[in-house]
């Protein structure tokens, strides 16, 4: 599988200056025992990272890490130099299930946090996602596909400069799946965040990420460039795979 | 006959049927009338209290009992089962000693509330508030304790307040449990009015019953049970409806509610 879509621009300097994510020797231990050991990363701004691993692995921790849900037990995390505590307006969350509130209809459900114009804001990004047309409608009638894209609006509420993706795609099927990548491509390249993906499937890995990091045992066992420059280049991607799954 | 048709017509012919059964029994004298008096006589009965205004007196004085009870007892519940879903140290000094007292039956302490209050309003009131509380409190709580943690985390991720985190997603995630325990505490309500007022009242459909009972009007005494059975009905409808107005989201309960 190929690169879907062109070859995204690199983001603006002044983005990769201000949002570098880093790690400073992350560890986290629950009873004693370690999830997470001594990881060190530097991911600049705009960049789209997937991190793929066995299950237990210390994924989906490194996620609640970076999220501000969980702290640390060793070392720090850094965005923009700055270390963080807690939950930031910056940093935002796609869950495996969408976690749409039940109760309120879609629009309202894309602005959860309120604030100034949020119902412009909503709508707009709502149109963005190719929902435009759902916002009174209530979250049981949309499809799994059709709910990630609320949440993925949702994410983009407050411009994170920080995307995390749980496993969002897992439980879609093959083609809701690659519509979901083409339209993440697209509004990663449109604002410009930085995407941080756990996934399984080391094909989606290879097909949307520029840099792939493969967790194992706590630690970062490999780090793996895609070159973003390459053409569809089908080959060269299942070498990658190959090499992607033989490290995991 | 299709089938919405059958639907709607079948469940009503058994008491149509037993209904001119009865009357028939009445008018050929098998049943004497301080037995059981013939439906059309208890219909006499009821149009004559509604039109002398006897029967609305009663019925506005039991219904201000009840819902005063209600609003008492309900709103202590819900608060106190607000105050220990939310925060645990309630739930440490609190839950214990009101899982403890939900176990006495509320109508074993009538002797008591007797001795308290005498056989006053007060006394009518404390009784409907201590057997709607525990429902309520009840089901409270354990609609708060059930929100689905992962929308409480995704709230909290996406920057909700914690005032915002309350309204938004743990009072609504709670409140089909809440209604819940409103619709039962109805239930409880009024068959706790019936009770207290049976035993000592001077106004109020026990009182007219009572007061009945003693001059042998077997009919008014049919009226007061069939005014209760109303009632009850009624406040189920309201509860049911009120249901219906704030669940829409969720098509389980709508469907589940079609089918009650």
């Amino acid at each position: 599988m190929g690169k879907l879509g062109p070859v995204p621009a690199a983001p603006p300097a002044a983005l990769s200056a201000r949002h570098e994510l880093v790690l400073e020797g992350v560890g986290k231990s629950f009873a004693g025992k370690k999830v997470l050991d001594d990881l060190r990363l530097t991911i600049p701004a705009g960049q789209f990272v997937a991190v793929v691993g066995r299950s237990g692995g210390g994924k989906t921790t490194l996620m609640r890490l970076i999220a501000g849900l969980d702290s640390p037990t060793a070392g720090a995390i850094r965005i923009g130099g700055q270390t963080c505590r807690g939950i930031r307006p910056d940093v935002r969350l796609m869950f495996q299930d969408a976690r749409l509130l039940p109760w309120q209809r879609i629009l309202a459900n894309v602005g959860i946090a309120r604030g100034p114009g949020w119902r412009e804001r909503a709508q707009r990004l709502l149109g963005e996602v190719g929902l435009g047309e759902r916002a009174g409608d209530w979250p049981h009638v949309l499809s799994g596909g059709q709910r990630q894209r609320v949440a993925l609006a949702r994410a983009l509420m407050t411009e994170p400069e920080i995307l995390l993706l749980d496993e969002p795609f897992g439980a879609l099927d093959a083609l809701t799946r690659t519509e979901m990548h083409r339209l993440l491509l697209r509004v990663w390249r449109e604002h410009g965040f930085t995407a941080l993906l756990i996934t399984h499937d080391v094909a989606e890995a290879v097909a949307l990420a520029d840099r792939v990091l493969v967790l194992r045992d706590g630690v970062v066992s490999d780090d793996i460039a895609i070159d973003p420059a390459r053409a569809a280049g089908d080959a060269q991607s299942a070498d990658l795979e190959r090499r992607i799954l033989q490290a995991v | 006959m299709n089938r919405t048709l059958r639907r709607g017509v079948v469940p009503w012919l058994l008491p149509l049927v037993l209904t001119a059964a009865w009357e028939a029994a009445a008018r050929a004298g098998l049943l004497s009338a301080r037995v059981l008096p013939a439906p059309s006589g208890i219909a006499l009965a009821f149009w004559g209290a509604l039109s002398d205004g006897t029967l609305p007196h009663h019925v506005a004085i039991s219904a201000g009992r009840a819902f005063a009870g209600l609003a008492i007892g309900g709103g202590l519940g819900f608060l106190l089962g607000l105050l220990t879903g939310v925060l645990p140290w309630a739930e440490d000094i609190l839950d214990s000693s009101l899982q403890m007292l939900r176990n006495i039956p509320h109508l074993a302490i009538i002797p008591m509330v007797i001795l308290w209050f005498g056989i006053d309003e007060e006394a009518k009131i404390f009784l409907v508030a201590a057997g709607v509380l525990f429902p309520m409190y009840f089901n409270t709580f354990q609609g708060i304790r059930s929100v689905d943690r992962g929308l409480v985390e995704m709230g909290r991720v996406y920057g909700l307040s914690r005032l915002g985190l309350y309204a938004r997603v743990i009072l609504p995630g709670a409140l089909p449990s809440v209604l819940f325990g409103l619709r039962y505490s109805l239930g409880i309500m009024w068959l706790t009015l019936i009770v207290a007022e049976t035993i000592s009242a001077s106004s109020g459909i026990g009182y007219m019953t009572m007061n009945a009972r003693e001059f042998l009007q077997t009919d008014m005494v049919l009226v007061g049970i069939i005014v209760y059975a109303l009632l009850g009905k009624l406040a189920d409808m309201v509860a049911r409806w009120l249901e219906r107005r704030t669940l829409s989201w969720n098509p389980a309960l709508w469907s589940g509610l079609e089918a009650a």
